[in-house]
């Protein structure tokens, strides 16, 4: 029992920092992506749809790493397998 | 998406981990996840289908609005397949559609109401059976479906490898690629190049399945509001609201999630095709 509720502290605060740190790290990524379109796209409106297509890949790729950890971090919420191989 | 969890006696995690579970035939390594392989493929067989259709009733007057519809998808994946690809599109373009439009269909599964399959095999087989019944309807939050997806484009990606440069090109640049030719480096050179090789796929796989993965989730995590349900009470009442409002708010997000992996994966597949096809 004891080590069930260690198990599940240790969890819990890695759950905090996956989903903590990506999500500081994507913020930051998406934050300083868009900046930089909506400079460009003010100092060259022409470009715009060009840059928009490429603002959505780039946003759904630095969004990806977050969203991984989000899923690894919820798996770990709802079945978490170290707390099984305490039997 | 918004349905609720009708069993009183079933706890939050048993709920979530009965969604978890796939509909597997056999054992171990050689198991196979029924729900992914027959929504994944009957999907497939729609979007043929569709499509097909669209040029079955083709016409050069007035086009219905199927046909624009379907030019429009078409155009828009050529004009990326042009903007990255430059050479004979004969081939590529065509993969790509197809990898859009069948990754976004399975995608979409993703906006069915969470509790249907659960709610037909009630009706079906009864209360009792209907807790035996596994079922994902998201092949693409789905592994092994990613996986499969993701393996098939490095196939592709080595067949054109060896299409552009030949063997002996190929194996040149293997071994003497990123840092130089002199035989010292020949084996941290092969070292990167299959590391490089190996990373395209994996990132590939686990981007749309760690997406998909995480948005199922929280689709389930939105159904548990409304498990608190137990009559007609002010707290009861605002958690069924809290559901309704959360489930619309997080379905219409993903709509946005859906179509953008489809894209990164249509467009990025092109890329590592692209540069199969560079000379270093």
């Amino acid at each position: 029992m004891e080590y069930i509720a260690q198990v599940q502290a240790y969890t819990a605060i890695a759950l905090g920092l996956i989903i903590g740190l990506g999500a500081i790290g994507a913020c930051i990524g998406i934050a300083i992506m868009g900046s930089k379109f909506l400079e460009s796209a003010a100092r060259q409106p022409e470009l715009m749809p060009a840059l928009q297509g490429r603002m959505f890949l780039l946003a759904g790729l630095i969004d990806a790493a977050f969203l991984i950890g989000v899923a690894l971090a919820m798996f770990l919420a709802f079945s978490n397998p170290l707390i099984a191989k305490l039997g | 998406m918004s349905t609720e969890v009708t069993e009183a006696t079933q706890t939050g995690t048993e709920y979530i981990n009965h969604h978890l579970t796939h509909w597997t035939v056999g054992e171990g390594f050689w198991s196979y996840n029924l729900d992914s392989l027959i929504v994944s493929a009957v999907l497939g067989v729609v979007g043929i289908f569709l499509f097909w259709l669209a040029a079955r009733k083709a016409t050069s007057g007035v086009p219905g609005k199927w046909q624009c519809f379907v030019e429009m998808c078409v155009e828009f994946v050529d004009g990326q397949v042009k903007d990255v690809f430059h050479g004979d599109r004969k081939f590529i373009a065509p993969l790509a559609l197809t990898i859009f439009v069948w990754v976004f269909l399975m995608n979409a599964m993703d906006l069915l109401p969470l509790d249907l399959v659960s709610t037909i095999a009630r009706f079906a087989v009864g209360e009792h059976a209907a807790h035996h019944v596994y079922f994902r309807a998201v092949p693409t939050a789905d592994l092994n479906t990613t996986f499969g997806l993701s393996l098939t484009v490095l196939l592709l990606v080595l067949f054109f490898s060896f299409k552009a440069k030949g063997v002996g090109g190929f194996g040149h640049e293997m071994i003497t690629a990123p840092f130089g030719a002199s035989p010292a480096l020949w084996l941290p050179n092969l070292a990167i190049n299959i590391i490089e090789l190996c990373a395209k796929p994996f990132s590939l796989a686990m981007r749309l399945f760690g997406n998909m993965y995480a948005g199922e989730l929280v689709f389930m995590l939105i159904a548990l509001l409304g498990a608190t349900w137990t009559g007609l009470t002010l707290g009861s009442g605002l958690s069924m609201f809290g559901q309704i409002l959360m489930g619309s708010i997080w379905a219409i997000f993903h709509i946005l999630i859906i179509a953008l992996q489809a894209f990164i994966f249509m467009v990025l597949t092109v890329v590592y095709i692209a540069m199969a096809h560079e000379h270093h």
